[in-house]
């Protein structure tokens, strides 16, 4: 596409690179920036700026936070026994909205994967390993990863890498959705509902 | 199973064809490289959603072109339904069923069954093992979901093992709990796939001696084909034990599935060094006939049957052999392709069959 403007053409190439944007999207978001007022488009790269600059990692969970312990791991009433392994950040925020959880977390930053050359020193592995080694207090390590190839293959791992250790090791069940229909459910799922099936109570 | 229509738009030499099929019997005839392979292909496009000729489907293009549209009305007892395949340059192929995409094309793949005789399957018996592993898979895959998807798993987690394997020797040091979580999937995925080869030949291999006992005649030739496996004497978890050395040396797991082999033979001797031309022509219509009936007696219907060019490969006696099964019945639909009409035409007349007859001259099909 031809643009008008070289400036135009740069913004538009930087914000076509986001995830599930393209390139029309991103002229679009473009062009209504520049038709804003001067600071509200000052707010956006001030706020985008700051994030960059002051982000930083729970040195505990390693999930996103803005001090040295993220808010979770310092809170009170949370239950430090069990803890929640999870692939990234935007995992700790949906399993928060279930409400159903009160343990606390620890983020690897994503799966193993040989292919594109994540290994296990990639991700905070090592640390979750020292982290259940050294307390007291863990009884139990949730496994609540994807349910991908690469995700079953990082929980094997963990498994194995977690064994020794005077901790309860589980997995977040997988099964039919809420409202959904059986008839419709892919047969894997299904099959594996049926065999890991509950009591009913 | 009956295709009624079918239209092509820009596929290889075609530019654009209708072409309407009222007979069981559908006789392409034209010279070489009039585009008579090119309408039998554009089939095999809407049964395995791919080419039997060329795999990239960038190139199936008609040249200069942006495009390319396959369309086909199949009919199974009382329902008709509209298979679509199209590719446009640069974007991702579709395929849809009745105006609705498929979001994978292993859904597709088995439901509308083809099978394809060429010149080019003589390839199956004179090159290597993975030509062989192929055509069992895409026979098996057919009819047996499950086993699609251990082979998929099997694939993608055997890559992940040997990028694994070279970043140990990168690293110089072997992680064997990351392997272990490999090998865990792998194994139980190999197994299935193991038993499920080792029991399609045995169904499948009554049918094969059968059709060449038919082609040749008694002649007291024994034809069979042997499944070569490393899993057949050892379970797969000692094999990857026990090769781990070599494994991290070379760099790529060395045993497995992947290394099977279909041996070939005839009286016991391989059919590769020690068959006539006659006796390998023969093994492979057998072979083909045969996943005709396999798949026949699977689905409870009759896939298509595509017969590229196979007369000049054939001698009178078998052409008439094939001929007969023909005017019986056994199969259902069936199309032929030949560069000689007067041949076509004559078989068509001795053998008594009523054919559609379809010329094909420089990418244009014309009735009659």
């Amino acid at each position: 596409m031809e643009y008008p403007s070289k400036l135009i053409e740069e913004a538009v190439n930087e914000v076509s690179k986001l995830p599930g944007i393209g390139k029309k999207t991103a002229l679009r978001l473009v062009l209504h920036l520049i038709k804003e007022t001067e600071h509200q488009t000052f707010a956006l790269t001030e706020a985008l700026n700051k994030l960059r600059k002051n982000i930083r990692y729970c040195n505990t969970c390693f999930n996103i936070s803005d001090n040295e312990e993220c808010a979770i791991c310092t809170s009170h009433r949370r239950d430090k026994s069990i803890v929640c392994v999870v692939e990234e950040s935007k995992d700790v925020m949906a399993i928060e909205n279930t409400a159903q959880y009160t343990g606390v977390y620890h983020v690897l930053g994503g799966v193993i994967s040989p292919i594109q050359g994540v290994g296990p020193g990639d991700l905070q592995i090592e640390s979750l390993v020292l982290r259940v080694s050294k307390s007291t207090e863990i009884k139990e390590i949730i496994l609540a990863l994807n349910p991908t190839m690469e995700g079953d293959t990082t929980s094997f791992y963990l498994n194995r890498k977690l064994q020794g250790l005077p901790v309860k090791v589980t997995s977040i069940a997988r099964g039919v959705p809420v409202g959904g229909d059986l008839e419709y459910a892919d047969e894997i799922t299904l099959g594996r509902s049926i065999t890991a099936r509950t009591l009913f109570h | 199973m009956f295709l009624q229509q079918l239209y092509l738009f820009n596929f290889r030499n075609i530019e654009e064809a209708r072409l309407s099929f009222a007979d069981r019997i559908i006789c392409l005839l034209g010279k070489n490289g009039s585009g008579k392979t090119t309408v039998l292909d554009a089939i095999h496009y809407l049964s395995f959603t791919k080419s039997a000729v060329n795999p990239a489907d960038a190139q199936n293009i008609r040249h200069g072109e942006q495009q390319f549209v396959i369309r086909g009305k199949f009919q199974e007892q009382e329902t008709t339904t509209e298979v679509t395949c199209a590719y446009t340059t640069g974007q991702k192929k579709i395929i849809n069923e009745d105006g609705r995409d498929y979001a994978k094309f292993s859904d597709h793949v088995g439901k509308y069954p083809v099978v394809m005789i060429a010149p080019q399957d003589i390839e199956l018996i004179w090159d290597g093992s993975e030509l062989r592993r192929k055509f069992v898979d895409s026979v098996l895959s057919q009819l047996d979901k499950t086993y699609l998807e251990n082979l998929i798993v099997y694939t993608y987690q055997l890559k992940q093992r040997n990028s694994l394997l070279k970043s140990f020797a990168e690293a110089g040091r072997v992680d064997q709990d990351l392997l272990a979580s490999y090998d865990h999937r792998l194994v139980p995925a190999a197994h299935y796939i193991f038993e499920a080869r080792a029991n399609f030949l045995k169904f499948f291999i009554p049918f094969f001696r059968d059709q060449y006992r038919y082609l040749v005649g008694d002649v007291g030739e024994e034809v069979s084909i042997e499944y070569q496996s490393d899993l057949r004497d050892k379970d797969f978890a000692t094999l990857l034990s026990q090769n781990l050395q070599r494994d991290v040396l070379l760099q790529r797991t060395t045993t497995g599935i992947h290394r099977d082999d279909f041996d070939f033979r005839i009286n016991g001797f391989e059919l590769k060094r020690h068959g006539s031309q006659g006796q390998q022509k023969s093994f492979l219509i057998a072979l083909k006939l045969a996943e005709f009936q396999a798949i026949a007696e699977k689905k409870k219907f009759k896939p298509i049957l595509l017969l590229d060019d196979i007369f000049d490969k054939l001698d009178d006696e078998r052409i008439h052999q094939l001929m007969r099964l023909v005017a019986q019945g056994q199969f259902g639909q069936l199309l032929i392709t030949d560069a000689r009409a007067d041949r076509t035409l004559q078989i068509m007349e001795t053998e008594k069959l009523n054919a559609t007859i379809f010329r094909v001259e420089n990418g244009k099909v014309t009735n009659g």
